[in-house]
C-alpha cells in the first residue's frame, strides 16, 4: 500500500510531440493518498486509461515522474512496482483451471503453496466461484471470466495499489451492484489504494471517496461526489455529472447580479470574472423551481422518468431543464425561480469564486 | 407440420454433383476398376479379385517406401513446426518490418515445386553448385547423387526451406490476433517469458497449428516433384517415397493393376492418418 504521487506527468503517443494537441495527457500533477478509493471519471478518449497505464508501468510517460511513498519508480517495470490491474475485458488463461488462474500471480512470485491455497480460497469464496475451482477457465460466461480477472487483481494482498480499468463493462447490471459492493467491502477491510476508471458516473459516485474528473487529457476537478454535484469547477463537470446535466446560459455579470437576455438574476456573491471572454451562469435542474411567480419560461416537452419529471423549457430563447417532483402540477403560465445559493458563475468554462 | 416436397430443388444440387462426379468420383472408380482386374493388352480385362492388394501389402518395396515416407514426414514436421513457431514469435508486430518480413516469408511459397527442386539440384551439385562445391572444398564428403545420407539431408533441407514459411505465416496470424491486454495482464501477474508462451501464445496458436500440422503432413506424405527432380528417388531407392514408387510402377513398368491397388491403399492411409490427427487435436481441444 502506498501513497502515489504523479509529478507533472505528460504523455504523447507520437514520437516527437510539438503541439499541445499531440499530448494524450496534457499535464497531470496529483497525489493519490495511501488507502484512498478514487474514481477516475471522464468520457472515452480523455486519457483515463493512459494515466492508469502510466501508474502501473505499462506505459512510460513522455515527461514527469511517478513516486510511490516518495520513491521514484518512473523507470521501474510493472512487476517491480508491485501493482495489480484489472482490464476492461476479461483476460483469463484458457488452459488453466479457475483455481490455477487465481494462483498464477502468486506462484509467479514464489509464494509458498499453503499461502497460495489460503488466499485463492478466500478469493473463490468472495467471488462465488468456489464450486467451479477445478474447472477449466474456458467456456465460462463473460462475467465469470471477469470475476476471475478481478480475483487475480485482488489475490495479492501486498500490492501498492489496485487499478481498475472499467472492469464492470461486460457484467450485467444486477451483478455490477454485487461486485461493486464487494470491492468496497474489501477496500474497507484491507485499505488498498484503489483507482477505478469508469465513464459511468453512478459507478464513480458510489465507489469512490474522491472522484477525479478528466477531460481532454487533463484533470478538471477532484472532489467528493457532493462537491462535484454542487460546485462543478468546470462546465464539463457540470454537464457530465448529473442527469440531466447542469444548465448553462450565457450571461453578463454586474456585481451581485447576472443578466441573461433581458432578465436579471440575483447572485449570492460577486464573482471575480475579470476580463473573461465568455461568462456563463450554471444551475442544476434540481435547483430550478417551476411555479406561478418568477421568470417567464416556455415549456417544450415533459419527460416522465418515474419518480420525477424532466421539463424541457425555454428561458430567454435558451434551453433550460427543470426537474419537477412527482405529483406536482405544471402551472398553465409557468415561471421559474433559481435557488440563489446553487448558482455558479463560469468564466471561460472555469468556475469563479467571489471577488477579493 | 406438413412437409413440402419440392423435387425441383435437386436441380440446384445437380451442377455440384456432376462436377464432383467428373473430378473425383469417376476417376477414383476407374482406379478401383483397375485395382481388381488384370490385363494383357488389347483392352481385355480379367477379374482378379483382391490379388493386387494382397501382393502390394506383402511386398517389401511398398513397406520400405511407406517407412521412408513416414520418416520423412515425421522429420520435417519435427523441424518445421518448432522452427516456424520460433520465427513467428520473433517477427515484428508493427511498423515497416511487418510487410518486409511477410513478403520475405511468402517468397518461397510462390516458387513452383519443380523450380524449387531444380534450384536445389544445381545448388547442391559438387562440380558447379555453390553449396556442394563449398562443402567439398571444406573437405566434407557431400554428394547427394551417391550418398543416401546426403540425399536425405538435401531433400529435408529443401522442404524446410520451401515450407517453413507456411507454418510461420499461420502462427503469425494466430499471434497477432491476441489482444494487447493479455500481455499487459501477464506483466501485471509477473509471468515469465516462458509462461507467456505456454499459457497465452501457445493456446491461441493451437487452432492454426492444427491446420499447419495437417497441411504439412498431407503435403509431405504426398511429396513427389522435389525429390523426383533432385534425386530421382536415388541413390538406389533411398529417397523413393510412396508417390515416386507409384509413378515408377504405373508409368515406368506399366503395372496398372498393382499401381491402382497401391493408390487406393495410399489414399486410405492419408485419409486415416489425417482423421487421426484431426480427432486427436480436436479432442484435446474439447477437453481443455
Amino acid at each position: 500500500m502506498a501513497r502515489i504521487d504523479l509529478d507533472h506527468i505528460r504523455h504523447a503517443y507520437g514520437a516527437k510531440p510539438t503541439r499541445e494537441s499531440d499530448y494524450a495527457l496534457k499535464e497531470v500533477h496529483h497525489s493519490w493518498n495511501d488507502g484512498g478509493a478514487y474514481a477516475l471519471l471522464g468520457p472515452s478518449g480523455c486519457g483515463k486509461t493512459t494515466l492508469l497505464n502510466i501508474i502501473s508501468g505499462l506505459l512510460h510517460p513522455s515527461e514527469g515522474r511517478i513516486l510511490f511513498n516518495g520513491k521514484d519508480v518512473t523507470n521501474l517495470s510493472t512487476q517491480e512496482r508491485n501493482i495489480a490491474q484489472v482490464f476492461q475485458f476479461p483476460v483469463i488463461y484458457d488452459t488453466m483451471t479457475v483455481y490455477d488462474n487465481l494462483a498464477f500471480p502468486l506462484r509467479n512470485r514464489h509464494v509458498p503453496e499453503a499461502e497460495v491455497n489460503r488466499r485463492v480460497n478466500e478469493i473463490l469464496d468472495m467471488t462465488g466461484l468456489s464450486d467451479m475451482a477445478r474447472r477449466r477457465a474456458r467456456g465460462l460466461t463473460a462475467d465469470q471470466k471477469q470475476k476471475i480477472s478481478l480475483g487475480r487483481g485482488l489475490v495479492r494482498n501486498d500490492v501498492n495499489a489496485i487499478l481498475f480499468d472499467e472492469p464492470l463493462t461486460v457484467i450485467d447490471p444486477h451483478m455490477k451492484w454485487v461486485l461493486r459492493s464487494q470491492l468496497k467491502r474489501l477496500h474497507r477491510q484491507f485499505g488498498f489504494t484503489m483507482v477505478y476508471v469508469t465513464h459511468d458516473q453512478t459507478e464513480a459516485l458510489t465507489f469512490a471517496d474522491k472522484v477525479v474528473v478528466m477531460y481532454d487529457g487533463q484533470i478538471v476537478q477532484i472532489g467528493t461526489p457532493a462537491e462535484l454535484f454542487e460546485r462543478p469547477s468546470h462546465t464539463f463537470v457540470g454537464y457530465f455529472i448529473g442527469s440531466p446535466g447542469m444548465n448553462f446560459m450565457e450571461a453578463r455579470v454586474d456585481g451581485t447580479s447576472a443578466t441573461v437576455g433581458s432578465q436579471s438574476i440575483a447572485l449570492a456573491y460577486a464573482p471575480a470574472v475579470g476580463g473573461a471572454q465568455k461568462i456563463e451562469l450554471g444551475i442544476r435542474p434540481e435547483f430550478v423551481r417551476l411555479q406561478r411567480e418568477g421568470l417567464p419560461v416556455r415549456i417544450g416537452k415533459v419527460e416522465d422518468i418515474g419518480r420525477q419529471r424532466i421539463v424541457r423549457a425555454e428561458f430567454e430563447g435558451k434551453p433550460l431543464a427543470v426537474v419537477v417532483p412527482e405529483g406536482m402540477d405544471i402551472p398553465a403560465d409557468p415561471r421559474v425561480q433559481f435557488d440563489t445559493s446553487a448558482i455558479n458563475i463560469y468564466a471561460d468554462s472555469w468556475r469563479v469564486g467571489s471577488e477579493g | 407440420m406438413q412437409k413440402t416436397w419440392n423435387n425441383k430443388a435437386w436441380f440446384l444440387v445437380l451442377p455440384v454433383l456432376l462436377l464432383v462426379a467428373f473430378s473425383a468420383v469417376i476417376p477414383l472408380m476407374t482406379v478401383v476398376n483397375y485395382s481388381v482386374q488384370d490385363t494383357f493388352g488389347n483392352n481385355e480385362f480379367f477379374w482378379n479379385g483382391t490379388d493386387w492388394f494382397t501382393e502390394i501389402l506383402h511386398s517389401d518395396r511398398f513397406w520400405d517406401a511407406l517407412v521412408r515416407n513416414l520418416s520423412f514426414s515425421v522429420i520435417i514436421l519435427a523441424i518445421e513446426i518448432p522452427l516456424g513457431i520460433v520465427i513467428a514469435l520473433n517477427m515484428p508486430k508493427k511498423g515497416v518490418g511487418v510487410s518486409v518480413c511477410l513478403v520475405l516469408m511468402a517468397l518461397p511459397l510462390l516458387i513452383p515445386w519443380n523450380v524449387v527442386g531444380t534450384i536445389w539440384q544445381v545448388f547442391g551439385r559438387v562440380d558447379i553448385g555453390l553449396l556442394g562445391h563449398t562443402l567439398e572444398a571444406l573437405g566434407i564428403n557431400y554428394n547427394y547423387t551417391q550418398d543416401p545420407f546426403a540425399a536425405w539431408i538435401t531433400v529435408i533441407v529443401m522442404d524446410v526451406w520451401h515450407w517453413t514459411s507456411l507454418v510461420v505465416l499461420l502462427c503469425y496470424a494466430g499471434l497477432v490476433s491476441i489482444p494487447d491486454a493479455y500481455y499487459q495482464a501477464a506483466k501485471i501477474d509477473g509471468a515469465s517469458r516462458w509462461s507467456v508462451f505456454r499459457y497465452i501464445q501457445l493456446p491461441k496458436m493451437k487452432r492454426v497449428l492444427l491446420i499447419a500440422v495437417l497441411l504439412r503432413f498431407m503435403d509431405s506424405f504426398m511429396i513427389y516433384t522435389e525429390p523426383f527432380v533432385v534425386t530421382g528417388g536415388g541413390p538406389g531407392n533411398s529417397t523413393t517415397f510412396l508417390s515416386i514408387d507409384l509413378v515408377k510402377m504405373a508409368v515406368g513398368q506399366f503395372d496398372l493393376g498393382p499401381a491402382a491397388a497401391m493408390s487406393i491403399i495410399y489414399f486410405l492411409i492419408i485419409l486415416l492418418l489425417s482423421w487421426v490427427f484431426y480427432t486427436v487435436m480436436t479432442q484435446s481441444d474439447a477437453e481443455a
